[in-house]
């Protein structure tokens, strides 16, 4: 769904790096499904790398190309980590899309360094005892020209973000909530309700720092006064991957939202 | 809200690629008389098997696997989920 929106937005010029996951298999089938574009598939733990290889191979022979890491959560926060630290150390010049659907969901749903506080995964039956890897604060701390979040549940928000990403010059990082609903456990037909419940309890935050300059999406705005966020109760009581959620782990939750806000609210001020 | 967004590359592989849906799917969508063509159905559907021709959204069934995104996501619901048996 979100590689749909990506593709519409991004326009022509591209070139793809793919880390290994589900869209490596969409690929996979004869010569009538390839994407649209040409598509590096490599390792985990490579994709940053091979990106900066890329696109310096494209200046090199003077071409205006785009280049796009696609990959998800396990592949950024997890294995992938070292190269991409690097690269956004470096500022290479390319767009890193992190898809998070909150484990390894192509291998069976194991837990992953994105995976929040309390969910159900095959490797955490009794619910997750960590809080997720808050990946777009540590991204910031790399003083990169463009770091966004993005939710599939608003397209027209990731799209203008996808957008803007591609005029900037310089390592440019969008992730993406991207719903799963059989890691998630919840009904497929919900994919884009889900995703819009993420936002509107406040639990994703829709926020876009260009240069250090923060904006927060509209759709994001009311999360920045307590009092009128929608409880996050409507978020998790959608999903079965919470149904082992104590009083005590909703707390926390909710300590982690509160956090994350904080943490918004003070880099605007 | 622009809806000239290009559908170039990641969207677009030649329809049904993966093969026709078949018999396995359980309920198909019905775009009902209420359709406003909204084109946001199109916007969600996963696969892209459904458009706004005219004014009202149809639907490629050959290829639709009746996720049930589109009902979901229709803002007049005039989508509805009938069952294929």
């Amino acid at each position: 769904m979100a590689m749909r929106m990506v593709g519409m937005a991004l326009g022509k010029n591209v070139a793809m790096v793919v880390v290994a996951g589900c869209s490596s298999v969409i690929q996979g089938i004869g010569p009538k499904n390839a994407y649209g574009y040409p598509v590096l598939n490599i390792a985990f733990a490579a994709g940053p790398a091979a990106a900066s290889g890329m696109w310096r191979a494209f200046k090199q022979r003077n071409k205006d190309v785009t280049v796009v890491v696609w990959a998800g959560d396990g592949g950024t926060a997890d294995i992938g980590f070292a190269s991409l630290s690097g690269a956004a150390e470096r500022n290479e010049d390319f767009i890193y899309l992190c898809v998070d659907n909150e484990a390894y969901m192509n291998s069976g749903g194991q837990r992953s360094g994105s995976t929040p506080h309390g969910a159900v995964t095959t490797t955490t039956p009794e619910g997750k005892k960590e809080n997720k890897k808050e990946l777009l604060f540590i991204m910031l701390d790399h003083n990169i020209p463009y770091a966004a979040t993005a939710s599939v549940g608003y397209p027209h928000d990731l799209m203008d973000k996808l957008r803007r990403a591609k005029e900037v010059k310089g390592f440019r990082y969008i992730q993406i909530l991207t719903p799963d609903p059989y890691g998630w456990l919840f009904d497929p037909s919900k994919t884009a309700e889900v995703g819009k419940l993420a936002v509107q309890t406040c639990y994703w935050p829709l926020i876009e720092v260009v240069n250090g300059k923060v904006r927060i999406s509209n759709e994001s705005l009311h999360c920045l006064k307590k009092e009128t966020r929608r409880p996050l109760k409507d978020f998790l009581s959608v999903q079965g991957r919470y149904k082992k959620l104590s009083e005590k782990d909703y707390e926390e939750l909710e300590k982690f939202v509160d956090d994350l806000w904080e943490r918004i609210l003070s880099m605007i001020s | 809200m622009s809806l000239e967004y290009q559908f170039f590359p990641v969207s677009h592989p030649s329809e049904g690629a993966g093969g026709k849906t078949g018999n396995w799917r359980v309920v198909r969508p019905v775009v009902g008389d209420r359709c406003i063509g909204c084109n946001a159905c199109y916007l969600w559907c996963p696969e892209g098997t459904i458009g706004v021709k005219g004014r009202r959204a149809e639907v490629n069934y050959e290829y639709c696997k009746g996720c049930g995104v589109c009902a979901n996501v229709c803002p007049v619901k005039a989508i509805s989920m009938v069952s294929e048996s």
